[in-house]
């Protein structure tokens, strides 16, 4: 908590990192990611005199990057041309090469709800409570989704899936 | 808070490292989206000199702050918010001028500044005489005693003291051309070191 409310350069650099890593797992790690960062903290400066000496910083900072992913994601949907709906799977893309995959790839490959829940909560910090109020659903819920990602992106970094792998898988 | 504990958090993902010059990127675009949408209260830098690290910090309308080390650049940055704004970016760009001006002025090639200056952290009698101080010629030095007639006000010499020391525009807004009556140098909110220093410069460079 703070005592007296700090110049904002001070929240960039001790919270910049933690909200480009958040606007990554959620974006991707392009422009998208940093056009959600430059945006959350034009925000954020803008709101810094009114915010109560009280609030975490950090969680505020991460539930307005959260509001600015959506309005991103939007604008791109917006802008992209409809290919009607998308089952929610999945994805597949990177695989072949899974060795490879960094992060921000293992993590866009996570159902929606996985991936923000470990971006919002293991890379973001933000309690399982606030977490729920930006997904909607349970507590337990957030926790379990978390879990299920955190899962699925230790199997895909560390025991990365080979050809090998879904052969054997197949023939035994 | 252990549970969100940064190293804790980063052990347990591969997070690749964000290059710091990519930060430095989105930052110096952070500072001019807020001057665009005039979210800034001040845009501040550091430079170096020959008298140490300065502080400069600028509000939208001129130059309000220039600090030495000493005075401890995060406490100037506390007090500087409370007293202007905590909408504060560190924003090397919005400061060119003024720092352009003062590496002139510490290789011996600028006398005077030309810059537009905010007073709004000094009042009353103090920005008097801060208002003043540019009129002791480079190169030369006046008394505390001088200084007090200069501005209509022969005995109110400790106040010129006063007025000195709690200068926020030091070097810029020449504060160290001011000495004791008998020549010893007095007190300087750089340090006795950087206003000898300032001083033997300008004595240097104002040689013919």
């Amino acid at each position: 908590m703070m005592t007296t409310k700090p110049p904002f350069d001070r929240v960039v650099t001790e919270h910049g990192e933690t909200v480009l890593r958040v606007c990554r797992a959620v974006l991707g790690a392009h422009t998208d990611a940093d056009d959600a960062w430059s945006e959350t903290f034009l925000a954020a400066l803008g709101a810094w005199p009114a915010l109560p000496l009280t609030a975490n910083v950090e969680a505020w900072l991460v539930t307005i990057a959260h509001r600015k992913a959506i309005d991103i994601t939007r604008a791109r949907s917006r802008h992209a041309i409809p290919v009607g709906d998308l089952p929610e799977r999945a994805s597949t893309r990177g695989i072949p090469d899974a060795g490879d995959l960094d992060l921000w790839a293992a993590l866009a490959t996570l159902p929606h709800k996985q991936r923000l829940a470990v971006a919002y909560h293991h890379l973001g910090g933000l309690p399982y409570r606030d977490v729920a109020e930006l997904l909607g659903g349970s507590t337990d819920a957030a926790r379990r989704a978390a879990a299920d990602g955190m899962t699925s992106l230790r199997a895909i970094l560390v025991d990365p899936p080979s050809p090998t792998d879904f052969l054997s898988k197949e023939t035994s | 808070m252990t549970e969100h504990d940064q190293s804790a958090r980063l052990d347990l993902l591969p997070v690749p490292p964000t290059p710091p010059a990519h930060l430095d990127a989105l930052r110096a675009r952070l500072a001019d989206a807020a001057a665009d949408a005039e979210l800034l209260d001040l845009a501040f830098r550091t430079i170096d000199s020959p008298v140490g690290d300065l502080l400069l910090a600028t509000s939208a309308q001129g130059l309000v702050r220039v600090a030495f080390a000493n005075e401890n650049f995060d406490a100037v940055l506390d007090t500087l918010g409370a007293a202007v704004g905590r909408r504060i970016l560190n924003a090397p760009a919005r400061l060119d001028a003024p720092a352009r001006q003062l590496d002139d002025y510490f290789a011996g090639r600028r006398r005077a500044f030309d810059l537009t200056l905010d007073l709004r952290l000094s009042a009353g009698f103090r920005r008097l005489v801060q208002q003043h101080l540019p009129e002791i010629p480079y190169g030369r030095t006046a008394s505390y005693k001088e200084m007090a007639a200069l501005v209509g006000n022969p005995g109110a010499v400790r106040a010129v003291g006063t007025a000195c020391s709690t200068n926020p525009l030091p070097i810029v807004v020449p504060c160290h051309r001011v000495v004791r009556s008998d020549g010893s140098l007095g007190g300087y909110i750089g340090g006795f070191a950087a206003k000898q220093a300032l001083l033997d410069l300008e004595h240097a460079a104002a040689q013919p």
